[in-house]
């Protein structure tokens, strides 16, 4: 194994057993990313020099004999919509193409305060809108396990980079299923954690009742340990809740044996790839076989509407977030020819006419459309009460179980290009968008492959039951070999170019 | 001819004098340099999340409480939108369907009457920021964002008002009450209070609510009584000939004294409220209003119902000392300092009031203090100095903030009590005018307060005028 294909906790026994120094971590991450990400595509911009220059402090404070956290030293990478002071923060989109922030997010200035060291910020869907990575202003990012396919999305670029050792750990945002499709789609551990335990101040929003930043891990124990770092409590974000968060890795026993598991009836119907599907039950066998007490769950209201209330809900309030995207203090503006002047009106329509990308516009218009007078009630306020249902559904289901299981994804990373409706694309997020909706944590983990390509199983807990997440997920994982896996990054259509840039084999 | 009677409702925006914007930590400050009271919050930069200011929570029951509404035990914030460039989220934050106080009312006086106007709702919201338009043909527009997100409550009336003059009356029991609060400055001029008015004729006696028309741009209680007028006679013509009043938003102008179409009906925005998700709702339990409640200060009627009965005042008396806190204050201190609360009150009402007016300067600016007033007072009472010269000291206290006897010392103004040195004078004015002592003792008794008038002439108002009048009588 190279050091860019360890685990977080991997390289910090070694940086304890002084086997490896901060810096040549990094550097070999660095060297990583220069040898393959043109293949990959998974950044939008690396800050080499810093994370150089950060690693170096770490190293000095290592040998100064400073105690240090988990994370120090572990080069991680975030997506580009997570505010990074004097770093350009882009949201893969023109509008913010040359954004710098004057600030950072909460969540980069607790990892940076476990001196965790900045690679760079990684592409998504423009505005995180989107499961390819392919609504990207700049580029799309590949999946390294076939480079012809999407790495999901809208942390696409979060995943990629993770999965192809271009990052320890990268951080990615959840508002329907980012963080954990294209986790399923990378072959790697994604957590959603419950809406309000990790603070969305700094992160740019798409939709803020459901959004939520979390990890993205080469396995379960490194989810834990970023997640020990970030979640609690947020003065700054009034939806933050409150609570103390517990030492997650504390929850790693390996022992499944007696938790209630319940495989959502309705996830595992017609609409799933039946190759999937088989996948899926072996995972659910061997969860059995390690002494888990499961059952089938029926959650039809969730599976029935939670697309389509996603979808009213989610573009009502980007198409408020994003109105502030106007040309007139920051980011992009549309400027006049010369000659040409243009009214304030002008201004506003040509400036976000093409600042905006057609996914994002287009749910801008839905959102404009279902929260203007005449649709309010029909729409918004329906989907709210829907939402209720949803809620409640799933309480009801936790009566009975202490966690629910279904695949993340109804099907396997699709080839770029192949999704051209946007229906279809907004179809492959349907498991994963309920749990938004009911505000739940959720975690993606490898459960298996279909042709070289990985599947993922979504496990949900309660709110705030991260816990339970982690034991179940962490007891599977120490059961199964998937998580060692490493992607060939490899095109399948043309070995050639594959065997240039693969230094792995 | 019919007679009519107006319909007329205000929607009052009043800014909040917290130390810090609603939702961010920046100062709220009025007359700053442009763009510099802003952080990345009230800047709406991506990312950036809105932390409501409790205060604002506060002082909104505070003014509900006041205004004898229902305070809300469960509240939300919703999002108004729309794009303004003096609006950086293209969103204000403010409350829609579940407002923080409902059903108040408050009394107001008019012609010795008792009008109760009711309080439809009151609720918090953000402030937008200033647009400075380029001057002359300048094509660009200035944006000043200073004022973005200072809170704001909206008060609503129902459209209880039947008079510009009621309007005018509420609004200035309405600053009263809100001053006493200490949560507004209530300056019109400065525009930490607008307020617009909605009004509609009908027949006079008649319980329908005809077309109503908005009035916006008026910037003082004056402006908005004179709007008013104007336009129910607008109205009035309207019907009288025929006419229509359609449903639409007028601006008043001061230079003209008349109101203009600014925008038709049609044209009103779509503002897609919806519930801010970045903002938890707020729920109030009855023991967080009832601390509130009884934080309370005195509000205006209750304190001038005290004046009339602790001090002895009468009605009129009490009405103007009570007008403002400062002055209610600044008059109880005297008070507290000296025996005899109605000369205290001759003495603020009629002479500070007087110089304060012509100095166009408020009460908190008077470097006349009330222990100024109280030192002056005692000098009095001990004869060091005369009533008359006393005005003159009261003057020069105002303009100087010196203390009485240091003026009384520069100035010689010492009252004469020597009675050795006092009918020296009178015997002289007394062989003066044989005439005058001749009427007298005719019993002409007014020639007396000649006698005394010419001491006063002679010792430039410094003679003890119990003296004179003592050294007189004895001498005639």
């Amino acid at each position: 194994m190279e050091i860019f294909d360890l685990t977080a906790h991997e390289l910090s026994d070694l940086l304890e057993k002084k086997e490896v120094t901060d810096i040549e971590i990094t550097s070999a991450v660095l060297k990583r990313i220069h040898q393959i990400d043109g293949d990959i595509r998974a950044y939008v911009t690396i800050t080499e020099e810093n994370a150089l220059h950060a690693a170096k402090n770490v190293h000095e404070r290592r040998n100064k004999g400073d105690a240090l956290p988990p994370l120090a030293g572990i080069p991680m990478a975030l997506k580009d919509n997570i505010c990074t002071r004097g770093v350009r923060t882009t949201c893969s989109s023109r509008m913010l193409e040359n954004f710098i922030p004057p600030y950072s997010a909460t969540v980069v200035d607790r990892l940076l305060e476990n001196s965790a060291v900045l690679l760079g910020k990684l592409n998504m869907d423009e505005f995180a809108m989107g499961s390819s990575t392919e609504s990207s202003y700049f580029f799309p990012t590949r999946n390294p396990w076939d480079i012809d396919r999407v790495p999901g999305g809208s942390s696409g670029g979060s995943a990629a980079a993770v999965a192809a050792g271009e990052a320890v750990f990268a951080l990615g945002s959840d508002t329907g299923g980012s963080i954990r499709q294209p986790a399923a789609f990378c072959g790697i551990v994604g957590m959603k954690p419950t809406y309000g335990l990790v603070s969305r101040s700094g992160v740019v929003a798409f939709a803020s009742s459901m959004d939520q930043v979390g990890p993205l891990t080469k396995d379960v124990r490194d989810c834990a340990l970023v997640m020990n770092a970030i979640a609690g409590y947020d003065p700054l974000d009034s939806t933050s809740v409150k609570r103390n968060v517990p030492d997650y890795t504390t929850f790693l026993t390996g022992e499944v044996k007696g938790k209630r598991i319940g495989v959502v009836r309705e996830m595992i119907d017609d609409g799933l790839n039946p190759r999937v599907a088989e996948v899926f039950k072996k995972a659910v066998n061997k969860l059995e076989g390690l002494g888990a007490v499961v059952d089938e769950c029926s959650l039809p209201v969730a599976a029935a509407s939670s697309v389509p209330v996603y979808h009213i809900i989610a573009p009502a309030e980007a198409s408020s977030n994003l109105a502030r995207f106007d040309g007139v203090r920051f980011g992009y503006r549309a400027v006049p020819e010369k000659g040409e002047k243009y009214t304030l009106e002008e201004m506003y329509m040509k400036t976000r006419g093409k600042g905006f990308g057609p996914e994002v516009k287009r749910r801008i218009m839905m959102g404009t459309y279902v929260l203007s007078s005449g649709s309010y009630e029909k729409y918004y306020i329906k989907a709210a009460k829907v939402r209720t249902l949803i809620k409640k559904e799933f309480e009801q289901a936790y009566e009975r179980f202490d966690v629910l299981i279904t695949p993340t994804t109804p099907d396997l990373p699709f080839l770029l290009g192949e999704k051209v409706n946007p229906l279809d694309s907004y179809d492959s997020d349907k498991y994963t968008v309920p749990v938004n909706i009911a505000g739940l944590p959720a975690i993606s983990i490898p459960c298996g492959f279909v042709d070289g390509l990985p599947v993922g199983m979504q496990i949900i807990a309660p709110a705030f039951r991260e816990d339970s997440l982690f034991q179940v997920a962490y007891a599977f994982e120490q059961n199964t070999p998937y998580h060692r896996e490493r992607p060939p990054i490899k095109r399948r259509a043309s070995e050639e170019k594959a065997k240039g840039s693969d230094i792995d084999d | 001819m019919t007679k009519y009677e107006a319909v007329i409702g205000l929607e009052v925006h009043v800014e909040l004098r917290t130390k810090t914007k609603a939702f961010c930590s920046c100062p709220n400050e009025f007359g700053s340099e442009p763009n510099s009271n802003v952080c990345p919050i009230c800047l709406s930069m991506p990312g950036t999340l809105p932390v409501l200011n409790k205060s604002l929570l506060e002082y909104g029951i505070k003014a509900g409480l006041a205004m004898n509404c229902e305070i809300a035990h469960y509240c939300k914030f919703d999002r108004k939108n729309y794009f303004y460039p003096d609006l950086p989220k293209a969103y204000q934050i403010s409350q829609n369907d579940f407002p923080l106080c409902r059903n108040g009312y408050l009394d107001i006086e008019v012609d010795g009457e008792v009008r109760r106007i009711g309080i439809n709702r009151i609720h918090m919201e953000e402030d937008a920021g200033k647009l400075l338009h380029g001057e002359g043909k300048a094509d660009y527009s200035l944006v000043d964002l200073n004022r973005g997100g200072v809170p704001l409550l909206e008060i609503v009336t129902e459209p209880d008002i039947r008079t510009p003059e009621e309007a005018r009356l509420f609004l200035e029991n309405l600053k009263q009450i809100l001053q006493y609060l200490d949560v507004s400055d209530c300056k019109m001029e400065e525009g930490s209070l607008r307020c617009d008015a909605n009004i509609s004729l009908r027949p006079a006696g008649s319980s329908v609510l005809n077309t109503k028309v908005e009035i916006k741009n008026m910037n003082s209680f004056k402006a908005v009584q004179h709007a008013l007028e104007s336009e129910i006679s607008r109205q009035q013509k309207l019907y009288e000939t025929g006419g229509e009043v359609v449903q639409e938003t007028r601006a008043w102008d001061e230079n003209t004294g008349k109101t203009s179409v600014m925008r038709a009906k049609e044209t009103a925005s779509d503002y897609r409220y919806f519930p801010d998700p970045d903002l938890v709702p707020v729920v109030l339990n009855d023991e967080m209003i009832d601390e509130i409640r009884e934080g309370l200060p005195e509000l205006p009627a209750a304190r001038k119902q005290r004046f009339i009965e602790e001090y002895g005042l009468p009605a009129y008396d009490a009405g103007v000392l009570t007008s403002s806190k400062e002055l209610a204050d600044y008059y109880e201190e005297c008070v507290r300092g000296y025996h005899d609360p109605k000369k205290v009150s001759n003495w603020v009402m009629v002479e500070l009031l007087r110089l304060l007016n012509t100095n166009s300067l408020d009460i908190k600016e008077s470097k006349l203090t009330p222990s100024h007033l109280i030192e002056m007072l005692n000098m009095m009472d001990k004869g060091t100095i005369s009533g008359k010269i006393a005005k003159t000291v009261f003057e020069e206290m105002f303009v100087s903030g010196k203390r009485a006897a240091q003026i009384v010392e520069e100035k010689g103004l010492l009252q004469i009590s020597d009675e050795d040195q006092l009918a020296a004078i009178i015997d002289e004015i007394i062989a003066a005018h044989p005439e005058v002592v001749e009427d007298y003792r005719k019993g002409k008794k007014k020639a007396l307060g000649f006698f005394v008038g010419q001491v006063m002439k002679k010792t430039r108002g410094k003679a003890n005028p119990q003296i004179v009048n003592k050294l007189l009588l004895a001498r005639l």
